[in-house]
């Protein structure tokens, strides 16, 4: 992607070849992530929680502080960290099999309990680790190696939309669905990563950023195709915006009121998008 | 190797009237916990309230979690931090636990686990018993891993064990689990709350506090190249090796000049101390041996009171666990006789001295 050639690599982010599929969302979430840790100077204090999913490995591509957790449970786990050593920076970077399936009971509730907690949620549609199996963000008529036939909102339901619901919960800071799909994207990505990052930094609750990344591998698409997909289908049903941002801005307080913004500006662009 | 039985009398210090579950709880604290985390269920509830009040008392964090699975990982992710922690649970919540348990011993965590057993299996009942022995002395989730298990028989022990479980999970870096049930959390004994020795401090040099001026540090259980699971389960074989040699706790009762005698934890053991003091009032030569560390089984000294017996019962409120341990140990020309009552069934000292009699001849 263009921000490989055009930044350096972040201090946060060690120097090895990372083992996901060539044109994976991953690789580019990880690099805004790291980024975000220098940016705030967060080297130091931070601890990265990975569940099981494509990014279990994490530890091997940051240079933080990092544990694994059990499929689904990160967001307890950063519960327990955070309330022993509020002094930590919590992040945890899950898979939308991971949050939005498996540990959807801690999501909601780490949520509700509005812990000080920064998520990274990769939406890429599919089980990546597991083989392409559907995941609770498969789209209607999405195949996968569970649903030849493609899922069937009649028999599995409907995609679930995590940015949305994550906002509506008054624990929740900052909410905001991003994409990577072309430079303009990825700086916007980077940005919401900040953003997530400053709620817990701001103490002002749960920090959220869905990320929509392609499992070309799962797709069996090359990455341009993989990249248009998201375009043409993945943005069409997880649209792209911000959901909620009650950040403190310079001159004011926090209050649980200030500024819960629907996506409605962001989410019409997205098609159009340069 | 000691016998290490404590009761209110044995210690020094003035006794108050005590629920064993609170004795528990306040044995943690004074061990220096710092966060619980936990879900109600009955019958360990006076653990969590208690603590929701006295927690914050001493600067620690109380969290009432949605889930037995929320808080067994936030144990999880407490204890990576190197903080003292602990939870409580019983029956269908100490199952819903299991996976992260098999996490915490892959990743060599320390932590302390209370079960305060209610009968099964299923959502079961409330009484009070020893069904879930298997499930604690086998390490209880998947994978070749054991947890240390305390058995207490009374509400001293339940305030003692706990205050001393807090130092083997550190020296060992595993879950401690206090196998205790419903007669022992809710009967109130005198209780002398305070620290038998000054606890343990440990450099946590390998806890998760933010790589400040050090190299990034890593938990995890998974270790894909090469041998490196094998080599990781030969580590903690290791480490269970050690714990079998230097942790084993036991109380014997009469037992110097016995012919006969009753193995027994928890609360049979109290019940069938009494049948065997009936026992002796009849003139029988009986003794009692309870096991106070379940993992580790004290097999050396079982193995030694036995030699010099011609035979032995054991009783349990289950259809026969620990038994078939102590038949192991103890090996088929030892004549190892049952009793148990299952499903929230208390065995009576009547039962318990009628089935004395009936294997002794
Ligand atoms: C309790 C449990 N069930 C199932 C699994 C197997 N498993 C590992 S990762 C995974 C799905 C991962 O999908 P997702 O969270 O979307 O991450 P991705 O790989 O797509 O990034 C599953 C089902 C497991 N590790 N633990
Ligand atoms: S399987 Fe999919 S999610 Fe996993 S590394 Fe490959 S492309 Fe990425
Ligand atoms: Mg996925």
């Amino acid at each position: 992607m263009t921000v490989n050639k055009t930044l350096g690599r972040p201090e946060s982010l060690c120097d090895v070849p990372t083992l996901y599929c060539g044109g994976c969302g991953h690789g580019v979430a990880h690099r805004l992530t790291a980024e975000a840790i220098d940016h705030f100077g967060l080297r130091g204090s931070a601890v990265g929680i990975a569940p099981a999913g494509c990014s279990v490995l994490l530890y091997k591509y940051f240079d933080i502080d990092t544990i694994e957790s059990a499929h689904g449970r990160a967001l307890a786990v950063g519960t327990g960290m955070k309330r022993a050593n509020p002094d930590l920076f919590v992040l945890t970077y899950q898979g939308d099999g991971d949050l939005a399936s498996i540990g959807m009971c801690e999501t909601i509730h780490t949520a509700n309990r509005g812990e000080s907690i920064t998520a990274v949620f990769i939406n890429n549609a599919v089980y990546g680790m597991t083989g392409g199996q559907m995941a609770p963000t498969t789209l209607p008529g999405q195949r996968t190696t569970t649903t030849p036939a493609g899922r069937d909102i009649a028999r599995e339901g409907a995609p679930i939309k995590m940015a949305e619901m994550m906002a509506g919960f008054d624990g929740v800071a900052y909410s905001e669905r991003v994409a990577l799909y072309d430079p303009r994207q990825i700086r916007r990505a980077r940005k919401a990563v900040f953003k997530a990052f400053e709620a817990q930094i701001t103490n002002s609750g749960l920090g959220f950023v869905e990320i929509l990344a392609p499992c070309v591998t799962n797709l069996k698409m090359t990455p341009d195709k993989a990249q248009q997909w998201v375009i043409d289908e993945l943005c069409a049903t997880f649209p792209l915006g911000v959901y909620k941002d009650r950040l403190p801005t310079e001159n004011q307080a926090t209050t649980p009121a200030a500024a819960t913004q629907t996506a409605t500006a962001e989410c019409g662009s997205v098609t159009h998008a340069d | 190797m000691n016998a290490t039985a404590t009761t209110a009398e044995k210690r020094t210090g003035t006794p108050t009237l005590m629920q064993g579950n609170i004795a528990l709880a306040e044995g943690a604290v004074q061990a220096g916990l710092r966060c619980y985390f936990g879900y109600p269920i009955t019958p360990q509830n006076q653990i969590p309230e208690y603590l929701s009040a006295r927690l914050p008392e001493t600067g620690g964090v109380f969290v009432q979690a949605e889930s037995e699975l929320a808080s067994i990982n936030m144990v999880l992710g407490a204890a990576a931090t190197g903080a003292r922690v602990m939870t409580s649970s019983s029956g269908p919540g100490i199952s819903l636990m299991q996976e992260g348990i098999s996490f915490l011993a892959g990743d060599q965590l320390p932590c302390v686990i209370a079960n305060i057993m209610r009968s099964g299996p299923g959502l079961g009942g409330i009484k009070p018993t020893q069904g879930d022995y298997y499930q604690a002395t086998r390490g209880g989730g998947h994978g070749d891993y054991h947890t240390l298990v305390l058995a207490p028989a009374n509400a001293q022990e339940m305030f003692d064990l706990t205050y001393k479980a807090f130092d083997l999970a550190d020296t060992y870096r595993n879950p401690v689990l206090i196998l205790a049930d419903a007669i022992l959390g809710q009967m109130k004994e005198p209780v002398i709350p305070e620290p038998p020795y000054p606890r343990l401090e440990l450099d946590k040099d390998w806890a998760l506090t933010g790589a400040n001026n050090r190299p990034a540090r890593n938990i995890r259980s998974m270790y894909l190249e090469g041998d490196d699971q094998e080599q990781h389960n030969y580590v903690l074989q290791e480490k269970y090796d050690r714990v079998r040699q230097e942790v084993p706790m036991w109380e014997q009762m009469d037992t110097d000049d016995a012919d006969f005698v009753v193995v027994a934890f928890g609360t049979s053991a109290r019940i069938a101390s009494s049948a065997v003091r009936l026992a002796r009032a009849e003139g029988l030569r009986v003794g009692l041996f309870r096991p106070i560390t379940l993992f580790p089984l004290p097999e050396e000294a079982l193995r030694e009171m036995a030699a010099k017996v011609n035979g032995l019962l054991v009783v349990e409120m289950n259809l026969g666990q620990m038994v078939h341990d102590v038949r192991a140990i103890l090996g088929p020309d030892k004549p190892v006789s049952f009793h148990g009552r299952p499903g929230g069934g208390v065995p009576t000292v009547r039962e318990i001295l009628e089935k004395i009699k009936e294997n002794m001849v």
